[in-house]
């Protein structure tokens, strides 16, 4: 798994404002359902950010409510400075969105459907374009099947093709590869690699927790409808990440000797791994006086690692810790 | 003015007539000449003419018209219907297209469809019977003005219709007997005074009449009132729709 190089996130404008400002968003649907509680979000210009949260979190409701498809109840939205209500026009120009259902026409052909977005977003014509796109996406060779002769990563595919099809610069994906195999989701992530070379901000939603780790920019985790955390990815790792320092015994222990025993020591249950959490923020990370004490115990290892708690680790601990 | 998104639109359903153009043209062709026969020449043959027009000729526009109203109600509201169904309607509701221009796509499309469908069967009635058009200009007018207040009042109930059952609720319960009972086989002067008053209240007497008129200058109200109570209705129509979009009623949360 390869680091982004932050040197080389594009800012196309020179400015710094932000793409999409979102401020005090809130809405509660017919039900009373509260989905979404003053939501406050800026989306940089050019970055990809991550939205990641446990189901029902209001994920769908924040960028289905970006995107036109669900009415605020209070709070504005601007989209490259338009307001998406006022001025939905030029704002929805610039959006492009794949929604999480696979909802795609089931007798039109690949070509007829994206052709029809294209033109629904109000650009004319341009099969030049609509070509490239389908071939980036793998589908020039069905352009002219009908959709409901696809396989389910193919309509994924279309719903993706359909959305770039109006050469949005801001691009929402919802889930996009919640059941999707592998091939398809690595040429996903190339082309959302390669997307943001081209200067789209991209926003996306996952399960995928690894995904967001890998791709990601920027990281906002939102639990019962509220913005728990904005982070730079990297930041956010630091700050909230735990190391762990894990030894491999010679010989089996039963128990901890009591002079060692603390709560960032753990004896793993067959009592060959002894399991050291440590902080990598702070200064003193205790690891000197932990193997200074293991020998006084006269307790040998034969092996060691060292591992960083994952992006997982971090968001479990956060939604766990709110609700 | 999002002329493409109109387009698109528009074009995306018409292409939907195509695909089904066996059950969108053939199957109102087949049951009209049906019709044709069997009222026309097999009943129609005994029965005397009616304003001094012969039977078979005398239920040509009311058959029309019937084929127009269900006609354009069931494209316009199948037109919005599977989009809300499949869950396609996402794209519809997050593109920069207004109300006004998802509406003429959707009703242009219904609209043109249904008047195709008019005029094969004008065509397909002149096989069967002899008839002229007096006021062919106004003819063309009722033709599209009742094409295009019943696609939208199909496109309303395509909103409000959340199951398949829904959708074929109204235009069968409702729809079917007011268009046989407003005038297609009969003139309504045939009725007894009493039911006479009360048919002035269905809406499709005023379009039939409107209709016949246009074709031999004979009708049951004045061609006038026709046409205002036929504009009166697309009002409301066009009030429902401004309405459903105001309020996102069952398309937008």
């Amino acid at each position: 798994m390869k680091p982004l190089d932050h040197s080389r996130i594009p800012d196309a404008s020179g400015s710094s404002a932000p793409i999409i400002s979102v401020a005090g968003l809130s809405k509660t649907y017919a039900s009373g359902f509260q989905a979404l509680r003053r939501i406050d979000l800026e989306i940089r210009r050019g970055e990809i950010f991550a939205l990641l949260g446990p189901n029902g979190a209001g994920k769908t409701t924040l960028i289905s409510i970006i995107c036109g498809i669900v009415n605020p109840s209070t709070g504005t939205v601007t989209a490259d400075g338009h307001d998406i209500i006022r001025d939905y026009r030029p704002a929805r120009t610039k959006i492009g969105l794949v929604p999480q259902e696979l909802t795609t026409d089931a007798f039109e052909t690949v070509w007829a459907t994206v052709n029809f977005s294209r033109g629904l977003f109000g650009k004319p014509a341009n099969p030049a374009y609509i070509e490239s796109i389908l071939k980036d996406l793998s589908l020039w060779e069905k352009k002219d099947t009908k959709i409901m002769a696809l396989s389910g990563g193919m309509k994924r595919r279309v719903m993706i093709a359909k959305a770039l099809s109006h050469e949005p610069n801001i691009l929402f994906l919802d889930e996009p590869t919640a059941g999707v195999d592998v091939e398809l989701r690595r040429d996903m992530w190339n082309m959302v690699r390669k997307l943001r070379e081209n200067g789209v901000t991209i926003i996306l939603t996952t399960h995928y927790i690894e995904e967001a780790e890998e791709m990601a920019d920027r990281i906002g985790v939102i639990n019962k409808g509220e913005i728990v955390l904005v982070e730079d990815k990297h930041v956010l790792m630091q700050k909230l990440g735990k190391k762990q320092l894990t030894l491999h015994l010679q010989s089996p222990l039963t128990a901890l000797p009591s002079g060692l025993q603390s709560e960032s020591l753990q004896l793993s249950p067959d009592g060959t791994e002894l399991v050291y959490t440590f902080d990598t923020q702070s200064d003193e990370t205790g690891i000197a006086t932990l193997l200074r004490r293991l020998n006084e115990h006269g307790i040998d290892f034969k092996d060691l690692r060292t591992s960083e708690s994952s992006l997982e680790d971090i968001f479990v601990s956060l939604v766990r810790g709110r609700s | 003015m999002n002329i493409y998104g109109i387009k698109a639109i528009y074009l995306f359903e018409m292409e939907r007539t195509w695909r089904t153009l066996m059950q969108s043209i053939a199957s109102p062709v087949l049951s009209t000449s049906l019709y044709f026969i069997v009222f026309g020449s097999a009943i129609g043959s005994r029965m005397a003419n009616i304003d001094g027009v012969s039977y078979g000729a005398f239920i040509v526009p009311g058959l029309i018209m019937l084929s127009l109203l269900t006609e354009s109600i069931s494209n316009a509201s199948f037109g919005i219907y599977m989009p809300k169904f499949t869950g396609t309607i996402y794209e519809i509701l997050s593109a920069p297209i207004s109300a006004v221009e998802t509406v003429i796509g959707y009703v242009g499309a219904a609209a043109t469809k249904s008047v195709i469908i008019g005029t094969i069967i004008l065509v397909t009635a002149r096989l069967f019977v002899d008839f002229s058009i007096q006021h062919p200009v106004w003819m063309v007018a009722f033709l599209l003005l009742t094409a295009i207040t019943f696609s939208l009042f199909g496109f309303i109930i395509g909103v409000w219709a959340d199951s398949f059952q829904k959708l074929q609720v109204i235009p069968l319960m409702i729809v079917t007997p007011l268009a046989f009972l407003g005038g297609s086989f009969y003139s309504i002067n045939m009725l007894p005074p009493f039911w006479q008053k009360i048919a002035l209240l269905n809406p499709v007497v005023y379009l039939v009449s409107g209709f016949r008129w246009s074709f031999y200058g004979v009708s049951d109200v004045d061609v006038g009132i026709s046409l205002g109570m036929t504009f009166l209705f697309m009002l409301i129509c066009l009030a429902a729709v401004w309405w459903i979009f105001r309020t996102g009623y069952k398309i937008k949360a």
